[in-house]
């Protein structure tokens, strides 16, 4: 039987935990709110498993507290809805991305940007408003204010659509703000994964020609034939890069270990944007000669406002757009956290919540 | 056979070039090309000391071609004109920026963005399509497209002008491509040197909110009182920055030295956009956590276009913006040179090359 939180709230609920750096997941019973008037609750069918919650399983960020129950790429079926939820009704199929919460008045907010407001709540490792730990979607049920709630449109598959809620929009956002959704234009994408595999199918159902650049050559056919990509650079290789200067509007960046900017600076047309989603955690070299010499701009964004994440789903399922995904039950999920590590997933591990999460208790 | 630099050309010219990495000035006799078709000549009245100038003389870069004549802030008076040259007359007041040429086909050059071309050819330590150096404005004539000279408005001093024509439009440029010339939106000037000053003025007259960033405390009094700044930052005062953190829309960085990115990034706004004018001569180092965070972006930016450089002229003479300069004869170059690498000068060295003494 797993151990019990702290603070005891009126639904139960069970989930996977980690109890400490090593990591390492394990069975864990908990409880939720009760369900408040503007309120959502969901039975979880399934959450994917997103690199971030690697990092926060290990506290490599150092922000992290324990037991964490992690994942916010959760989907699921309604439940249960407040007196005065409007835009929702039980049986319906809907998502919780990375938050849960923000101040609603803060400028950001007022912009429908939500993911930078400085009170935002993320969906797990977070302080909750009524000071409450958040806890993921690895666990049967979830209860969350209707606004940070999405609808998944009943053509998007609730196991291929999960990953969405987070990879998804991380990328979708950029490519609309920074522009580089216009069809004709030449978009690179930095690493081939969770982020990357989705940044392509977006780019290309945007009209975009999209070049993926890797560090393996193996991926190429994968990228070309399965993704739809236009073509392939491999980043070690000198000939091919030298071969693409000054060819690309923009690139999507999806790597998070530390790498060098100047090659992809130079992949850059006059104005062309480089847009980092992935963080690495110490500073990057950034000559500036190349920065100035082609007016180009490097820049950051971090998944996206609720506005925007449901536009993006909804785009998704006009275009038949969802993830690769390998889907495992719960007891495998310490594996699939391993195999992550080393980058040995096509492309997204999704944990069939609602057929093997089940209670011990 | 290669010729020397008096033998090159059929025009007789005499400047001050360095000869080698101390970056010591000294008089240099060379040559200009004759008068061609699109070309006009121009007697040079005054030229803005930049500190990129600096830069070249020492080859701080590591492209510098020995002997250089430095000198892209160049305003004089037109003497001659080509055949097919419409838009100059002689006698008529103009300006030399920091590039004379382009291939004119590309798509940067179709755009007007002339100084994006790749083959774009600087003012000096650069090499025309016939194989020779180009010169600058340390020197007492210059040869050049019509396509590349600029006309100085009629209400502009010459010798006050000058520097708009490098470091105006470098800042110009940016504030206008970025967005930074959005009235009640916060600018931070990051250094206040021959970019920063004129960046405040400028800014100013787009009706923003002016702060300075400086490391000198005591350049407060003049960058408010004197120059119009709204505020200035301290980035030493910890607790002056602190309060800072998250307030400004925009920053532009002027700083030509190597310099911590970090905490100016951390003033920045969400969505907040950087731009780096200054070209230190090691890279900087770029925390990432904070763009993704607040979805902030660095941006470069490199003078800019004829039309656009036009543009800031008329604008400038509109406003009444032209730099703080201290006038020099020519043979105080080096000394100037001195004291620019310890940023000693308010703000900008002008060689009053018309009336310095020729040899």
């Amino acid at each position: 039987m797993g151990d019990l939180a702290e603070v005891v709230q009126p639904k139960k609920a069970f989930g996977w935990a980690a109890r400490d750096t090593s990591g390492v997941l394990s069975p864990f019973t908990f409880s939720r709110r009760a369900t408040g008037e503007k309120d959502v609750s969901f039975k979880v069918l399934y959450c994917g498993i997103c690199h971030s919650d690697l990092h926060m399983l290990k506290n490599e960020w150092g922000s992290s507290t324990y037991p964490l129950v992690p994942g916010h790429e959760i989907v699921g079926v309604v439940t249960e809805i407040g007196s005065k939820v409007e835009n929702f009704r039980v049986g319906d199929k809907v998502g919780v991305g990375c938050m849960v919460g923000s101040c609603h008045s803060y400028d950001n907010c007022a912009d429908n940007l939500e993911n930078y407001c400085p009170k935002m709540i993320l969906t797990y490792g977070a302080k909750d408003l009524d000071g409450t730990i958040t806890y993921g979607g690895y666990s049967d049920i979830m209860v969350a204010n209707e606004h940070f709630i999405v609808r998944i449109p009943d053509n998007l598959p609730l196991d291929v659509g999960a990953p969405l809620l987070c990879a998804g929009i991380t990328v979708y956002s950029p490519l609309k703000y920074y522009g580089l959704d216009k069809p004709g234009m030449h978009v690179g994408v930095v690493g081939l994964g969770g982020l990357g595999h989705v940044a392509v199918k977006f780019a290309k159902a945007m009209g975009v020609k999209v070049t993926v650049i890797s560090t393996s050559p193996n991926k190429k056919k994968e990228a070309i034939e399965h993704l739809g990509a236009d073509s392939f650079l491999v980043s070690r290789n000198q000939d091919e890069l030298q071969a693409a200067t000054s060819t690309m509007d923009g690139i999507i960046d999806t790597v998070s270990a530390p790498h060098a900017l100047p090659p992809l600076i130079a992949l850059l047309k006059t104005n062309g944007k480089l847009v980092l989603v992935g963080a690495p955690e110490k500073p990057l070299e950034l000559p500036a000669f190349p920065l100035l010499m082609g007016r180009k701009t490097v820049a950051g964004s971090g998944i996206g406002g609720m506005k925007e994440t449901q536009e993006m789903i909804n785009f998704a399922a006009k275009h038949n757009i969802a993830a690769d995904v390998e889907v495992i039950p719960i007891d495998y999920v310490n594996t699939a956290i391993e195999r992550l590590l080393k980058s040995d997933v096509r492309y997204r591990f999704v944990i069939d919540i609602g057929n093997t999460l089940k209670s011990t208790s | 056979m290669v010729r020397s630099p008096e033998e090159e050309h059929p025009q007789k010219a005499f400047g001050w070039a360095a000869r080698d990495n101390s970056g010591t000035l000294s008089p240099f006799n060379f040559s200009r090309r004759d008068n061609g078709e699109d070309d006009v000549s121009i007697k040079i009245l005054y030229c803005g000391v930049c500190h990129s100038d600096l830069h070249s003389a020492k080859n701080d870069w590591g492209f510098t071609s020995y002997p250089v004549v430095p000198g892209h802030e160049i305003v004089g008076a037109v003497t001659a004109v080509g055949n097919n040259v419409n838009k100059f007359s002689v006698n008529d007041k103009v300006g030399v920026g920091v590039f004379v040429d382009s291939c004119k086909k590309c798509d940067c050059c179709q755009q007007g963005l002339e100084n994006y071309c790749p083959q774009m050819i600087l003012t000096y330590n650069s090499f025309s399509s016939d194989g020779t150096k180009t010169y600058g404005g340390y020197s007492d004539i210059i040869v050049v497209d019509q396509n590349y000279v600029l006309r100085i408005p009629d209400n502009m001093p010459l010798d006050m002008g000058a520097p708009l024509l490098c470091a105006g439009i470098t800042v110009y440029s940016p504030m206008v491509y970025y967005g930074m010339n959005q009235p009640g939106k916060h600018l931070g000037v990051a250094g206040l040197g021959g970019l920063g000053h004129i960046a405040v003025k400028i800014g100013k007259a787009f009706g923003m909110k002016v702060t300075v960033i400086s490391t000198s405390p005591k350049k407060e009094s003049e960058a408010i009182d004197r120059l119009g700044a709204d505020s200035f930052l301290v980035s030493t005062d910890p607790a002056k920055f602190k309060a800072a953190i998250g307030t400004m829309d925009y920053i532009i960085d002027t700083i030509a030295a190597v310099h911590a990115l970090a905490p100016l990034l951390s003033l920045l706004n969400v969505n907040g956009k950087l731009v780096t004018v200054g070209l230190p001569e090691k890279p900087l180092e770029l925390p990432i956590f904070p763009l993704v965070i607040g979805r902030k972006l660095i941006g470069g930016s490199n003078v800019g276009g004829i039309k656009e450089t036009q543009e800031m002229l008329d604008f400038c003479a509109k406003h009444n913006i032209t730099a703080d300069i201290e006038l020099i004869q020519i043979d105080e170059l080096n000394k100037a040179m001195e004291r620019l690498a310890k940023s000693d000068v308010r703000y900008r060295f002008v060689i009053d090359v018309g009336n310095s003494q020729s040899k």
